[in-house]
């Protein structure tokens, strides 16, 4: 479904994606693991139009997609999420997730004044919709708070709500679990899982929490240093000595020179 | 208090709620582009000009001294300069709406300030710093006081119009992805948002209320040259009643514009009346004046005297 060819991005003197190549077959979901700087946001901001890479190219569903600008990958069905959470600060929670879908002849001018009677049903769907989704997360109760006074765990919720108003192919997950509580994360798990299959949502999840991983993930792939070090199943990833190598620095492994 | 003491205050009154009124609409338009939107346009003097100077050239009867006069109606003059706004806030979108907040305002002083330079000295069109004289006024056949008081009941009408309809469009969701946009462009990119079309058509919006307030002004001043399109009582005056009144909010606008025009002409007044000497000084005191008056606002109100309210689950858009 998506197709990383050879990627390669540098910042200044700093190599962050290094001849990067992996596949993310559709109605998996697919973990994306590695120690931090492994350059895994910054592969997301690739795949995410938000950065144009220095080599490779980005396939998705067999279109060429190197260089997009995110708003046109978005309505290709790409969307993806924020490790640090990009909520709209003084808006409600409930606008953050109106905001989100695509087909709102209310977004113009001049629909929005003359309110046609298509444009009233389609806000009423959007809003109804946002309605389930916050149900879903919980966080009915702050429906009508501004985003930018949620607790950090509550915006990577909101985060989450987001993807789900776009209802696209694939959602890039940049750490979903980071701040959320353990119970919440269960349940988050839960709801990726049922995403994947009721809505066959494709995901791609950066993620530290080992056990989330491993609960949901097959494929996983990890990086390291920019490359793709490795990809399997995670009992496969567990066992391998690299993984351990590249997360606690090496020399863990067989005595020290 | 004899008659003629009433009458003039009557007229002054009457003034005062016509130039409120043209503020209001300035106010407004700011309000689209910095309130909703988040762009900071320092250049609103030059979008004040250009549509002053549309009309007015259209408007007057033939003459030597400047491009035309056209001897067209008043209300041709004014969609002109709403038109001819337009297009030229959008080439100046294009140009530099992909600029950050700072660096925006810092290009629209600029851009701002080469629109009142060249009308200014490009005498064959404009007659340079004589500026263009006998401006009509719409309904001018009627006696005063009901010609200026015609004038003021159009300049409220356009104000009560242009209020509804960009509250509409504010809670609409047109207002929403503007907003979504002042608050988080990546996010905004990230739903598929155009952030760059989107932001100028804010900025059109916003500049052509701009221009139809240079126009109404051109045409109840009867007269337009340099001096009217000075920074100073343009866009440094407008940005004060902006948020003094409450940004993002049209209410908070409109009561700005009137409030902050009603002190500034009071101390117009109150200064006229001292002592020359004192006068002179009074004239920068006033300056001083407004800008404390926006530090207490600013210190006590954080978001205007009518700060921003966002749209609840109940309000049904």
């Amino acid at each position: 479904m998506l197709t990383v060819d050879s990627i390669s991005k540098s910042f200044g003197g700093l190599t962050a994606v290094n001849n990067c190549s992996f596949t993310i077959e559709a109605h998996s979901i697919t973990g994306l693991i590695g120690p931090n700087g492994a350059g895994k946001t910054t592969i997301f901001n690739v795949i995410a139009g938000a950065m144009k890479p220095d080599t490779g190219g980005v396939q998705f569903q067999g279109r060429n997609i190197t260089g997009q600008p995110a708003h046109k990958l978005f309505h290709l069905g790409i969307m993806r999420t924020f490790q640090i959470p990009q909520e709209f600060f003084a808006m409600t929670v409930l606008e953050n997730l109106m905001v989100v879908p695509a087909a709102q002849s209310g977004e113009n001018l001049f629909y929005a004044l003359l309110s046609p009677g298509n444009v009233t049903v389609r806000e009423k769907e959007v809003r109804d919709r946002a309605v389930d989704v916050l149900d879903f997360l919980r966080l009915t109760h702050v429906i009508d708070e501004l985003a930018g006074n949620l607790s950090g765990g509550q915006k990577k919720l909101l985060e989450l709500g987001r993807a789900m108003m776009a209802d696209p192919d694939i959602i890039l997950l940049d750490e979903p679990g980071a701040g959320v509580n353990p119970t919440l994360l269960g349940d988050l798990a839960e709801m990726i899982e049922r995403l994947n299959k009721e809505r066959h949502y494709t995901f791609c999840i950066i993620e530290h929490n080992m056990d989330m991983i491993a609960r949901l993930c097959d494929p996983v792939i990890v990086m390291v240093e920019g490359a793709v070090l490795m990809q399997g199943d995670m009992n496969t990833v567990r066992a391998d000595p690299r993984v351990l190598d590249a997360y606690l620095g090496g020399d863990v492994h067989g005595a020290p020179n | 208090m004899d008659s003629a003491q009433a009458y003039g205050y009557m007229l002054y009154f009457v003034s005062l709620m016509t130039m409120g009124g043209i503020y209001a609409i300035m106010c407004l338009g700011l309000n689209i582009q910095w309130g909703f939107t988040g762009l900071f346009n320092a250049g609103i003097a030059g979008f004040f000009a250009i549509g002053a100077y549309v009309t007015a050239i259209l408007t007057t009867a033939a003459s030597t001294s400047h491009l035309g006069g056209y001897d067209l109606p008043v209300a041709i003059g004014l969609i002109s300069a709403m038109a001819v706004t337009a297009v030229i806030a959008w080439l100046v979108g294009l140009l530099c709406i992909r600029l950050r907040s700072d660096y925006l305002a810092i290009a629209t002083i600029g851009i701002g300030e080469i629109f009142r330079l060249i009308l200014k000295n490009e005498i064959w069109a404009t007659n340079g710093a004589r500026g263009i004289a006998k401006i009509p006024l719409p309904f001018e056949s009627l006696n005063e006081p009901w010609n200026k008081i015609g004038f003021m009941m159009l300049v409220l009408v356009i104000v009560t119009v242009f209020y509804f309809l960009i509250e509409r469009a504010r809670l609409a969701p047109w207002g929403r992805l503007m907003t979504a946009i002042r608050e988080n462009e990546y996010s905004a990119r990230a739903a598929g948002k155009n952030v760059e079309r989107v932001r100028i058509e804010a900025f059109v919006c916003g500049s052509v209320l701009m221009g139809l307030a240079g126009g109404l002004m051109a045409h109840y001043i009867k007269f337009i040259g340099p001096g009217a399109t000075e920074p100073l009582t343009t866009t440094f005056l407008v940005w004060v009643m902006l948020i003094a009144g409450g940004s993002g909010n049209n209410r908070g606008a409109i009561l700005g514009a009137f409030l902050l025009w009603a002190i500034w002409s009071f101390t117009e007044v109150l200064t006229g009346r001292l002592p020359a000497e004192l006068a002179v000084k009074a004239a920068y005191f006033r300056i001083f004046l407004i800008g404390l008056l926006l530090q207490i606002v600013l210190q006590r109100y954080a978001g205007g005297i009518l700060p921003e309210r966002r749209p609840s689950l109940n309000i049904k858009a």
